[in-house]
């Protein structure tokens, strides 16, 4: 069992409260899943020609600081960057492939969470609430925010294996269900060039949508490929830069609800998540129907 | 009327109150705000109207009280109700009416997949669509559907009777279209009329078992 929550806002005058709003309901998802949370927050953005990319170092106290100086060293490019609790976000005016080989050679330790223009991944163990409390997120700003609360049944409690997953740039997906699969279209993912960093079942659907992106697919594509080939229980939220996406399995024994006013469209896996929303008893609910992608997008910048 | 608010109350305090030997016979549940499990239980002939959307498994296991939701249900409401009526005047997720046994349950929405899974003797009246998987093995009892039904209605169906008026994606394996005879639109119509639903009963097919999956068939044996 694991929650999901999902907050897009259609009026730029309520990104100040993104965070705000968001809070409870990730909070509320804390029975489906006590052990790790995590969420991914879209804003900020950086400029064409510069990359922002959400960091996870293994130890507190990580000398971040040192790696950012030895990186602008590096890359010789202008470089921005601060820290939030274990993590650390780096905007940097260079190529995300630049800026990867950097990292690579000057922390090899330290976890790429996300890359992208917009979407800064958070993500550990713990309840939802000290997550939630460790990164700060009442405060936070955004257009759109997607989360998850865990409760491990196929791979170990780690940070690595807590959801979201990054599947591309400004792009990432969260998981309630399990994969029979995963094992088998893991090695077919790594021939195919994809890495993988652990056993997590969600970490090879993440794999397979950005191999699918690669290939050129778009992501309704790439989603209906899903239907097809991954084996097993999903309820899928998908973050984009520009919105999110909702898809269950064809048989739909994971939950969702979704609730739409004029001010937002959100989503969860229970209702008891969207009861904190301002005029949710106005707001039109719905469950997903099976096998059917849901998309919300503002048009791109 | 007897009022409980849950945005100070816990749930359970309000099911052990609908449990003691209650002097109302009418109680008013307010900011449910999706909690599961509430009203499950009752065995009185209490009225609960719950004002908003309730969670999980609500009115479970119901016998003689007449629970109305204002709102949505999520998964399993009154399964295994054994009397009584449940009414929501908003929709309802998957497992409606699970294995329930007895009393009325009305969806005044849709339904989500699986509506009257296993049921055992429950009338259930839904006055939209229902999902894939309805009535799976359905045992007895009476399963009307304003709308439309989902992939595999009926499938391994025992002995309910199922009136679909729109259309049906498909029917599970041993269900089939049956007459609709005199005694059948007299019953559907007495449903109707109990669910409060301005339906025509000549405008309904009538659904049930084949009864090829009783026994097992020697013939099949090699497939084993």
């Amino acid at each position: 069992m694991c929650g999901i929550v999902g907050l897009y806002l259609k009026k730029p005058a309520l990104e100040s409260q993104l965070g705000k709003l968001f809070e409870p309901m990730l909070q509320a998802m804390t029975d489906r899943g006590p052990d790790s949370a995590g969420f991914a927050i879209y804003g900020d953005e950086v400029a064409d020609g510069w990359i922002k990319l959400t960091l996870q170092a293994g130890e507190t106290g990580y000398p971040w600081a040192a790696l950012m100086g030895d990186m602008e060293a590096r890359l010789g490019c202008s470089l921005d960057w601060f820290q939030n609790a274990s993590a650390a976000v780096l905007k940097a005016h260079c190529s995300e492939e630049s800026a990867r080989e950097a990292l690579v050679e000057l922390a090899p330790d330290v976890r790429i969470m996300s890359a992208g223009q917009s979407i800064e991944i958070l993500k550990g163990m713990g309840l939802p609430e000290e997550i939630s409390q460790r990164f700060g997120l009442a405060g936070m700003k955004g257009s759109h925010i997607i989360g998850h609360t865990r409760m491990a049944t196929e791979s170990a409690v780690t940070m690595e294996g807590s959801h979201p997953f990054s599947t591309g740039a400004d792009l990432c997906l969260v998981h309630n269900g399990s994969l029979s699969n995963h094992f088998r279209l893991r090695q077919e993912l790594k021939r195919e060039g994809i890495t993988f960093e652990t056993d997590n079942d969600t970490e090879v659907a993440a794999g397979y949508l950005t191999w699918r992106l690669r290939q050129g697919d778009t992501l309704a594509q790439a989603l209906d490929g899903a239907l097809e080939d991954l084996d097993g229980f999903f309820t899928f939220a998908i973050g984009t830069r520009n919105g999110f996406a909702v898809i269950r399995d064809p048989i739909a024994c994971k939950p969702a609800v979704l609730a739409e006013t004029d001010d937002y469209v959100a989503m969860a896996s229970e209702y008891q998540a969207l009861a904190s929303l301002p005029g949710i008893d106005k707001a039109r609910v719905w469950e997903p129907a099976p096998a059917t992608l849901y998309v919300w997008e503002r048009e791109s910048a | 009327m007897k009022t409980i608010d849950l945005s100070s109350a816990s749930v359970r305090e309000l099911n052990q109150a609908l449990h003691d030997d209650v002097q109302d016979r009418e109680w008013r549940v307010a900011r449910p705000d999706g909690k599961h499990n509430l009203a499950v239980g009752i065995n009185q002939s209490v009225s609960v109207e719950i004002e908003g959307h309730a969670g999980y498994y609500c009115a479970g296991m119901n016998q003689k009280a007449s629970v109305t939701v204002h709102g949505n249900v999520g998964v399993g409401v009154a399964e295994n109700m054994m009397s009584g009526s449940v009414r929501i005047k908003g929709s309802a997720s998957q497992a409606a009416g699970a294995t329930a046994h007895g009393g009325l349950l009305v969806i005044e929405g849709d339904a989500g997949a699986r509506c009257g899974i296993s049921m055992k003797g429950v009338d259930i009246v839904v006055g939209g669509s229902i999902g894939h998987m309805s009535c799976f093995m359905g045992q007895a009892g009476r399963l009307v559907v304003c709308g439309d039904a989902g992939d595999a209605l009926g499938d391994s169906l025992y002995e309910v009777r199922i009136y679909v008026k729109g259309s049906v994606q498909s029917l599970g394996s041993d269900c089939v279209e049956k007459d609709m005879r005199a005694e059948h639109l007299e019953e559907l119509k007495g449903l109707l009329d109990r669910a409060g639903f301005d339906e025509d009963p000549a405008s309904f097919k009538r659904y049930g078992s084949a009864r090829q999956l009783y026994n097992f068939k020697v013939d099949n044996a090699s497939a084993y």
